[in-house]
């Protein structure tokens, strides 16, 4: 093996070695961290943060970002729990759900395709619509007791063979779009748009409709996310999801994916979202307080990112 | 002032780039630095301004050895480098532009901006040019940014100028313009190192040709102890029997058309037709609107009025899809910005407009698109480890065929090449030019937009002259000469 390709290695190794560091200390700090009960409930914790990383990782790579994934998915859960309370079947509900984040997706990268509105903008405005559309329906008040519905309830609360649903949801989610970027045309032409725009466009690349697909998939993952909580707590919160775009694109900045787009990786993705789910998990458990929190998982980003210049 | 350089050497890890090079320069002499692209001539000229700094070897000025010890250092000794991409602070002002750092001052210790005015008008007397003082230097073309640079340098009391690629990017007009400045600085005493690809202005310009190969100067000799066919044997160390293949191609049938073609402000009336297996070329001076023309035939930009027609069928392309769908290929000017995705390998970029090609149930089968593309590069003839490399990694003239390469995949049946061997070295132009002679014999027509005269004269059956927007003239291979297309081009009669 050459000297770049080791390089390259280490690269792209790089967050997971992280990961494995952060776990390896905090285990060591506290051994409760890895019980059994402790390591489900982290997966849990990490999976609703990482399935919006996921759309989130596609929208970054096409060169733009989403500032309303955590309001589409507070919408999405209004409208999922009042379909519930008025007599829908749960499981059509979390189906229509669905359809709508993709919808109020689409709705994103069509103000960005069409109108040309810089993504920052557009999705900073329509996180303030989404926000604002999700109190005017719910008056501001949590819709809760939903329904006792197994299934339901089981997409938050449950586990299959000790290993918690919504993970279980996080790794097919995974999976699917692992393979969409590195095995379909989809995958490619969405890094080709990221890496120049321009070039792709000559190249006969369907720009728009790449753009406004992958916002859609981000929109139809935020719903997702957003029925897993709703699930979980069996209510659901106007006010859910507020900050969650941040951690979003802390998981993919850390996972090594560029933010000028075009580069990057979904399995790091993933990565990042489980060393941010570390460090909220492991600093709990060491009880560290919540304000030391923030600084330390801001610190972590940094050194990251850093760490990811140098090499 | 005098330059001796001797016997400098410098590796950038285990690949050494400079192996003993010699350089000598004196005052009022015009030097022509040329080689193929990698040959070292801008690693020796970062050495020579202090941007490098050299792993062995001495350089005297004016008999003293001296070391720069960054850039900065050597414009202080007087040594100016003009880069082939300028450095223009291009949201302020022409005269802000020319006294970067060190801006006369009033008595109350602000900008003297009238003072500055009458420097920089003595100056620009001084070498016989006229600067928009007041114009942002943005919106000032590439000629007049460069001569802003020169100018600048001037000012910082310059008395050796390099140049790299100065002319690539300038209009006719405005490199005479540039020649004649270099005239008066020369008659002034200042020396100038002039690096270029392009053979008639290093014979018409320059005293002496240095040429270097691999790392070394092959040799240095005044213009007139040397020929055009001489310095491309020592630049590439092989003999070049024919620097322009031999067309043997005869067009056939006549398969696109385009006739009125119109966008208010640019382009005007444009009609032309392209037969099968013609390489149909597009002179004309930069800026006259021959690229916005193919471009608007590809539809990358608009056109208002206008008809095309393909096998005499009209067709509407609104988008390169459609161009593509109807078997057009566009390799553009700028490989850089419009022509390849630098963060992708050579793989994904040469596949990139091909992928449904491979594509079984939407997903792309990778034995399938890696073989497909290395046929591709080895037709080509890129120069890589393999193609997994980036294209970022790679030189001028493998980025090219990288762009080729992503086309011919295609089999376009129309192919535009616009300014196809621009910036890239011999050994490259002359794979290019072989594969467009091959490309026609298997029938493909090609449009080839260029600025190197002898390139269009060489390769072309028939050549269309762009003036300001419109066809100034259609030649036939026979009839065309460099002075009428300069004519046409120019709007001469």
């Amino acid at each position: 093996m050459n000297s770049a390709k080791a390089k390259n290695l280490l690269r792209e190794m790089g967050p997971l070695i992280g990961l494995i560091v952060l776990f390896a200390v905090i285990a060591m700090l506290n051994d409760r961290f890895i019980s059994p009960s402790n390591l489900s409930n982290l997966l849990r914790q990490v999976s609703i943060n990482a399935l919006i990383s996921f759309g989130m990782t596609f929208v970054i790579l096409t060169g733009g970002i989403d500032l309303s994934v955590g309001s589409i998915l507070a919408l999405s859960s209004a409208l999922l729990a009042s379909m519930i309370t008025s007599g829908m079947n749960p499981e059509m509900a979390v189906v229509v759900a669905a359809v709508i984040g993709l919808c109020l997706g689409a709705v994103n990268g069509i103000i960005i395709a069409y109108g040309k509105v810089a993504p920052f903008i557009a999705t900073l405005a329509t996180m303030t619509v989404y926000r604002g559309a999700t109190l005017v329906y719910t008056n501001g008040n949590p819709i809760s007791g939903l329904t006792e519905d197994p299934i339901f309830t089981g997409l938050g609360q449950g586990d299959v063979a000790g290993i918690p649903v919504p993970a279980i949801l996080m790794f097919i989610a995974f999976f699917i779009l692992l393979f969409i970027l590195n095995k379909t045309p989809l995958g490619r032409q969405t890094y080709a748009v990221g890496g120049n725009e321009k070039v792709s466009y000559i190249a006969g690349i369907k720009i728009n409709r790449i753009k406004i697909l992958s916002y859609a998939i981000t929109g139809l993952l935020c719903a997702l996310a957003g029925a897993v909580l709703t699930a979980r707590l069996n209510s659901a919160q106007p006010t859910a999801g507020t900050g969650y775009e941040l951690d979003a694109i802390a998981a993919v900045v850390l996972g090594g994916t560029s933010l000028s787009g075009g580069k990057g990786r979904i399995s790091g993705t993933l990565i990042g979202a489980l060393i941010i789910g570390t460090l909220n998990n492991g600093l709990n458990i060491l009880n560290v307080s919540s304000f030391y929190q923030q600084v330390v998982k801001g610190i972590v980003i940094l050194l990251a990112v850093l760490m990811d210049r140098k090499k | 002032m005098e330059i001796d350089m001797k016997g400098i050497c410098k590796s950038f890890g285990t690949n050494q780039v400079l192996r003993g090079v010699n350089l000598h320069l004196h005052s009022g002499e015009v030097q022509a630095l040329m080689g193929e692209n990698g040959a070292g001539k801008s690693t020796l000229m970062n050495i020579l301004t202090g941007i490098h700094k050299a792993d062995a070897g001495t350089i005297e000025v004016d008999g003293k050895p001296t070391v720069f010890r960054n850039n900065k250092d050597a414009e202080d000794h007087g040594i100016a480098f003009i880069h082939q991409e300028l450095n223009i602070w291009p949201n302020l002002s022409v005269l802000e532009n020319l006294f970067p750092v060190k801006r006369p001052k009033t008595r109350f210790g602000f900008i003297d901006f009238k003072k500055m005015r009458e420097i920089a008008e003595k100056k620009c007397q001084d070498i016989g040019i006229e600067l928009p003082l007041d114009e942002i230097a943005g919106n000032c073309s590439v000629g007049q940014q460069q001569m802003v640079e020169i100018t600048r340098s001037l000012l910082l009391d310059a008395r050796v100028v390099i140049m790299d690629e100065p002319t690539a990017a300038l209009t006719e007009r405005e490199t005479e313009c540039l020649f004649e400045v270099m005239r008066r600085l020369k008659a002034q005493g200042v020396a100038i190192i002039y690096i270029s690809h392009r053979m008639e202005e290093v014979f018409g310009n320059c005293d002496t040709i240095t040429v270097m190969r691999d790392g070394q100067t092959i040799s240095s000799k005044p213009v007139g102890e040397t020929t055009m066919s001489q310095i491309v044997k020592d630049m590439v160390g092989r003999e070049i029997s024919e620097y322009y293949p031999i067309r043997t191609v005869t067009p056939g049938e006549e398969v696109f058309r385009v006739e009125h073609l119109t966008q208010p402000g640019v382009f005007q009336d444009v009609s032309f037709s392209v037969k099968k297996g013609e390489i149909f070329g597009v002179a004309g001076l930069m800026g006259a609107g021959r690229t916005e023309i193919m471009r608007a035939l590809f539809g990358v930009d608009p056109h208002k009025e206008g008809k095309v027609y393909l096998h005499g069928k009209e067709i509407n392309i609104k988008n390169p899809l459609d161009a593509i769908r109807e078997g057009f290929g566009f390799i553009t000017e700028n490989r850089k910005t419009e022509g390849l995705i630098l963060d992708f390998s050579i793989l994904k970029n040469i596949a990139l407009p091909s992928e449904k090609n491979f594509a079984n149930y939407s997903c792309i089968n990778a034995q399938k698109e890696y073989e497909f593309c290395q046929i591709l590069a080895d037709k080509l003839g890129v120069k890589t480890t393999d193609i997994y490399q980036e294209a970022r990694n790679l030189s001028g003239g493998n980025q090219q065929k990288v762009v080729i390469a992503k086309w011919i995949g295609m089999h376009p049946s129309l192919l535009i090449l616009d300014e196809p061997t621009r910036g890239i070295d011999v050994g490259a132009k002359k794979d290019i030019y072989d594969l467009m002679n091959e490309l026609t014999a298997e029938g493909v027509s090609l449009i080839m937009v260029s600025s190197d005269l002898p390139e269009i004269l060489g390769m072309s059956d028939r050549i269309m002259v762009i003036h300001e927007g419109q066809v100034a003239g259609i030649l036939s291979r026979k009839e065309a000469t460099q002075e009428k297309i300069i004519t046409l081009a120019t709007g001469g009669e």
